[in-house]
């Protein structure tokens, strides 16, 4: 009976004016979108069109060691003009190893000391040194990394080659490689000074978002302040921890100008077998890389070669934030958006 | 320990209608004393009959000791006082009701027994809280805390499962982690006691903050009651509930004052007078009247009482 | 001691396999008792929280520190209003005026496009957001954006830009090669990286505003379209702000995109025509500090620290704004 009349009502017809600027709206908007997300996948192909053929070149031998990288690239960037002879010759390995090696130690120490610093600011900081610190950090977060890349050539690259290269150590390396300060310890370790501002300030946004009950309920089961955040606060915002790990990873993955001021910019792989000689050592990743040889991009060849390792950053930055997106969503499991 | 049973007639006063009193004398170092305060002779002064506990009414005996006591507690935030000078016992074996308008101090005083109070950076303390015979601010706070167990307003799970809540307290409290075999009994039991085991017992791991909120709340009393309490704080627990949930933990209330010295905040008087042995009445930061919970509803002393009572009991 | 109770003597406690209250709780198993406070690792946590804290205070006060001791060393006014010139000797090198202006061009170009496109792609994210297939993958595509590194951006708008149909925005050489570098091709670039920031903001303040609000207009008759305009675009307009202003700090201090897309010059070098300026090329601040540097060509570290002072006055001046318009913004729904 209920719906019967509910069926009878008079529905009152729409004002047909309005619904069309509404609908006009509506598809202005979505065509914008539409266009960004059409530019968006155009780049992504693009690019990896543009890379194509260093890979089919190379093969999987791409991704390996061989020669000189350097060598190689000097090598590309000479081709022959005819299309037929270019050369495309390359074992890319020295500059992924460079990448994932500075990216992933400066990642995994920033972590650490960013989750530890960010519960120090939250939690046991006197409230006056609180105060000043939350604002600075918020600044350095937001400092261009050419800064940093020009305090680290500056200041840091010459303290490590007064300080920490002696004659000796050169010299135990000299056959392959010249130790001149520039180094991936060096990389590392303002690599890290620059990502740790922007997952300090996530990671402290997100801890003063845990509602206060938690801390109070765990404090009330006689839990300690460290057990407390710990195993309340920390856990509840892993996924804006993972955020902030993603954001920092894809900083230092791309991070191109200061690596190759302070890194020592020379395609080279670093060997572990030195001792700590091998954090002498100069090295470079591929966005340094492309930053590097900017100019050269309209050799076609070289250009392609270029376009290769941009394929490789662009793919390893969207898996990322696909990783990112899953493991948010696994660790909101118990949250159920309830903060 | 001895117990020995004396025959009394208590006191020499008329009292014809007195019930019999039985003194139990232990001989022991370690059980603290407690004289039934009100279930004496009737007060000469007051003229009026004593009134009895409602511990034991209907119930098996139970075992009255104190606990907990202030001693002119005082608590203010910045420079406003939110509790002046308090005097107050809690025994275990009874329930104390603390009753008052808004803004007179309970949960002020309630996260004081607990140390929690301390949380807020403007809140200042003076005056003594006294555990077993022991002022509380010479141990550690972690120990008493975890002897001295809260339930707040509103229900506060931790985002983790049904188990990891229960085990919560347990796990945390010390170097080494039990295993879940080993904490399984107690998490059980506690969920037993808690009047939640027969709704949850079929899927501890199921997230905690997608039960009610009545089940959330009697998980939460769980979680206390996991770490063996001696003293569970209640901030208006009821408030944010239905009153079937309601109904529910106030029935585990009542079942653990058994076991637990229990002092609960409310507002609803009616709920006062259905679960409290004790009542306390506060008035801006004063304890204007404590008594059993017949003499405080039925006869109150201080004019202020009976106006704050009044409506209620007409 | 006496215990005063009405009735017989108690029974025993009510369940006499529990611990008595307040008794530590026995794990079978351990053979131990329950602990309280700390433990090691409690403390050993704590400690490490204290020092991770207590260096950063250094490092932060280090860092900001000795980059104002620098600048006020070597900052002089009249670097802000000359030209940098081809020098080797740093005493003649010039001013940054260039990159300044530079810079300011670059972060207006950068902005003026992510505004509008950003603010357009959020109010459709959020107030229609159909198809939703559609909507998703506009989401998706956006992260992808945000966690493109700036110089895959870079050499991707070289390659857009020196398509031939693109010959407008910068310069055509004689034979018909397109040059590809201009203000106009790296601000389109640096309005990608300032994109995900604006629609990200504008997202939430758009999504903060409370049903009953909408709900409002609606009543009073407006179509979606005008509450969209008259309504939530008012409100939302502190949460796009503070998208832009963080959309800026990125622009100002990216240097990738401005090495490979603004050119080699130091100075601003208008093309002929109708636009010149922003079909020409130039510098900023970051390739001013980068080129000065020992990295660079110039290698006059004194210009280098000059610049990257002024640099970090305007990213501190872009934070504050942000906390200012964040403050602002706050008890608007209370
Ligand atoms: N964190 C605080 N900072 C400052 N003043 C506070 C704080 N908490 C409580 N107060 C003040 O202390 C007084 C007592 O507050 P309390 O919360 O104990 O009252 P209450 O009796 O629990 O009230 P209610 O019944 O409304 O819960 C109030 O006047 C309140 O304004
Ligand atoms: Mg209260």
């Amino acid at each position: 009976m209920e719906a019967a009349s509910l069926n009878n009502v008079e529905v009152q017809a729409p004002d047909l004016d309005i619904d069309r600027t509404d609908r006009r709206v509506e598809l202005l908007l979505g065509a914008l979108a539409s266009t960004i997300l059409l530019l968006i996948a155009g780049m992504i192909l693009f690019v990896l069109i543009k890379a194509l053929p260093s890979f089919t070149h190379n093969g999987l031998a791409w991704f390996g060691a061989g020669g000189s990288v350097d060598d190689q690239l000097m090598d590309i960037f000479n081709s022959p003009a005819d299309p037929a002879d270019y050369v495309y010759h390359l074992r890319a390995w020295p500059l992924l190893y460079a990448t994932v090696l500075i990216t992933g130690v400066a990642v995994v120490i920033s972590v650490v000391f960013s989750v530890l610093s960010a519960i120090f600011i939250v939690e046991f900081a006197p409230d006056r040194l609180r105060r000043i610190i939350e604002p600075v950090v918020k600044l350095l977060a937001a400092v261009p990394s050419v800064i940093y890349g020009l305090i680290g050539i500056l200041v840091v690259v010459p303290f490590v080659a007064h300080h920490l290269i002696s004659e000796d150590r050169k010299e135990s390396v000299a056959y392959v490689i010249q130790l001149d300060g520039t180094s991936i310890l060096v990389g590392i370790f303002i690599l890290t000074v620059m990502i740790c501002p922007i997952m300090i300030a996530i990671i402290v946004d997100a801890l003063r978002s845990v509602p206060d009950k938690w801390v109070e309920g765990a404090a009330a089961l006689g839990v300690n302040r460290w057990r407390a955040m710990r195993t309340v606060s920390l856990r509840a915002i892993r996924p804006a921890i993972v955020a902030a790990l993603v954001l920092a990873t894809a900083r230092a993955l791309g991070e191109a100008i200061m690596l190759s001021m302070v890194a020592g910019s020379v395609g080279f792989a670093p060997n572990p077998m030195d001792g700590f000689t091998f954090f002498l050592e100069p090295a470079r990743p591929l966005a340094s890389t492309i930053v590097d040889n900017a100019e050269g991009l309209s050799v076609v060849p070289f250009g392609q070669t270029m376009y290769a390792f941009a394929a490789i950053l662009l793919i390893s930055s969207a898996f990322l934030s696909f990783a990112g997106w899953a493991a948010r969503k696994s660790f909101s499991r118990y949250t159920l958006g309830a903060r | 320990m001895e117990l020995k049973e004396e025959q009394t007639q208590n006191g020499s006063a008329p009292g014809a209608e007195v019930p019999p009193l039985r003194q139990i004398v232990v001989e022991s170092e370690t059980v603290p004393i407690r004289v039934g305060d009100y279930a004496g002779p009737p007060d000469p002064e007051y003229g009026r009959e004593p009134w009895q506990l409602n511990a034991g009414l209907d119930s098996d005996p139970i075992w009255v000791e104190e606990r907990m006591r202030t001693e002119a507690l005082s608590i203010a935030y910045g420079g406003k006082v939110a509790v002046s000078a308090v005097d107050l016992e809690v025994n275990s074996g009874e329930v104390l009701a603390l009753i008052g308008p808004s803004g007179c101090g309970k949960t002020t005083l309630l996260r004081s027994l607990n140390r929690l109070v301390e949380l807020t950076p403007a809140a200042r303390r003076t005056g003594r809280i006294i555990l077993d015979n022991q002022d509380v601010d010479t141990f550690d706070v972690t120990r008493l805390r975890s002897r001295v167990g809260m339930l707040f307003q509103q229900p506060n799970p931790f985002p983790m499962s049904i188990f990891d809540n229960v085990a919560y307290g347990l796990r945390e409290r010390g170097s080494k982690k039990p295993r879940r075999k080993q904490l399984e009994p107690i998490v059980v039991d506690a969920l037993e006691r808690a009047g939640l085991w027969d709704e949850v017992s079929s899927n501890l791991n199921h997230p905690a903050l997608a039960l009610s909120g009545g089940q959330q709340q009697r998980l939460c009393i769980a979680r206390s009651l996991a770490v063996s309490p001696e003293v569970l704080l209640l901030d208006e627990p009821c408030s944010a509930l239905d009153p079937i949930s309601t109904g529910i933990i106030e029935e585990t209330i009542v079942e653990l004052r058994n076991e637990v010295a229990i002092v609960i905040v409310t507002h609803n008087l009616q709920q006062a007078a259905r679960i409290a042995d004790r009542v306390a009445f506060m008035y801006l930061g004063d304890m204007v009247e404590y008594g059993p919970a017949g003499q405080v509803f039925g006869a109150p002393r201080e004019a202020r009482t009976q106006e704050y009572v009044g409506g209620g009991f007409g | 001691m006496s215990i005063d109770v009405r009735t017989a003597a108690p029974g025993p406690r009510p369940n006499p396999e529990r611990p008595a209250p307040g008794a530590p709780v026995k794990l079978p198993g351990t053979g131990g008792q329950q602990q309280t406070g700390w433990s090691i690792g409690d403390r050993i946590g704590l400690a490490a929280a204290w020092f991770c804290g207590i260096s950063l205070c250094v490092a932060a006060v280090a860092i900001v520190g000795f980059m104002a001791w620098k600048g006020v060393q070597y900052l002089h006014l009249e670097m802000l209003t000359s030209s940098p010139e081809a020098s080797l000797d740093q005493s003649t090198s010039g001013g940054f005026l260039d990159p300044l202006v530079g810079t300011l061009i670059l972060t207006l170009i950068g902005v003026g496009i992510a505004i509008p496109v950003g603010v357009g792609i959020a109010v459709w994210l959020t107030e229609y957001g159909r198809p939703a297939g559609l909507a998703r993958l506009v989401e998706s595509g956006v992260e992808i954006v945000a966690g493109t590194p700036s110089i895959v951006l870079a050499i991707f708008g070289l390659l857009v830009f020196q398509q031939s149909f693109m010959g407008v925005f910068s310069f055509t050489a004689e034979g018909g090669a397109v040059f590809g570098r201009s203000f106009l091709t790296a601000g389109s670039m640096m309005a990608l990286i300032a994109l995900p920031l604006v629609i990200g903001a504008t997202r939430e303040a758009l999504h903060s505003i409370p049903r009953h609000v909408r709900e409002a207009s609606y009543a009073l008759g407006k179509d979606k379209a005008s509450t969209i305009r008259r309504v939530l675009l008012p409100s939302a307009r502190s949460g796009i702000a503070t998208g832009a202003t963080l959309g800026m700090g990125r622009i100002c201090g990216d240097t990738a995109i401005v090495v490979v897309l603004l050119g080699a010059s130091m100075q601003t070098t208008p093309e002929e025509g109708f636009g010149g300026l922003l079909r020409g090329t130039g510098s900023t601040l970051t390739s001013y500090v980068y080129n000065n540097s020992p990295s660079g060509e110039g290698n006059a570290p004194e210009k280098a620290y000059a610049a990257a002072f002024v640099l970090l006055m305007i990213v501190l001046l872009l934070n504050f704004a942000v906390g200012l318009i964040g403050k602002r913004n706050k008890p608007q729904w209370n």
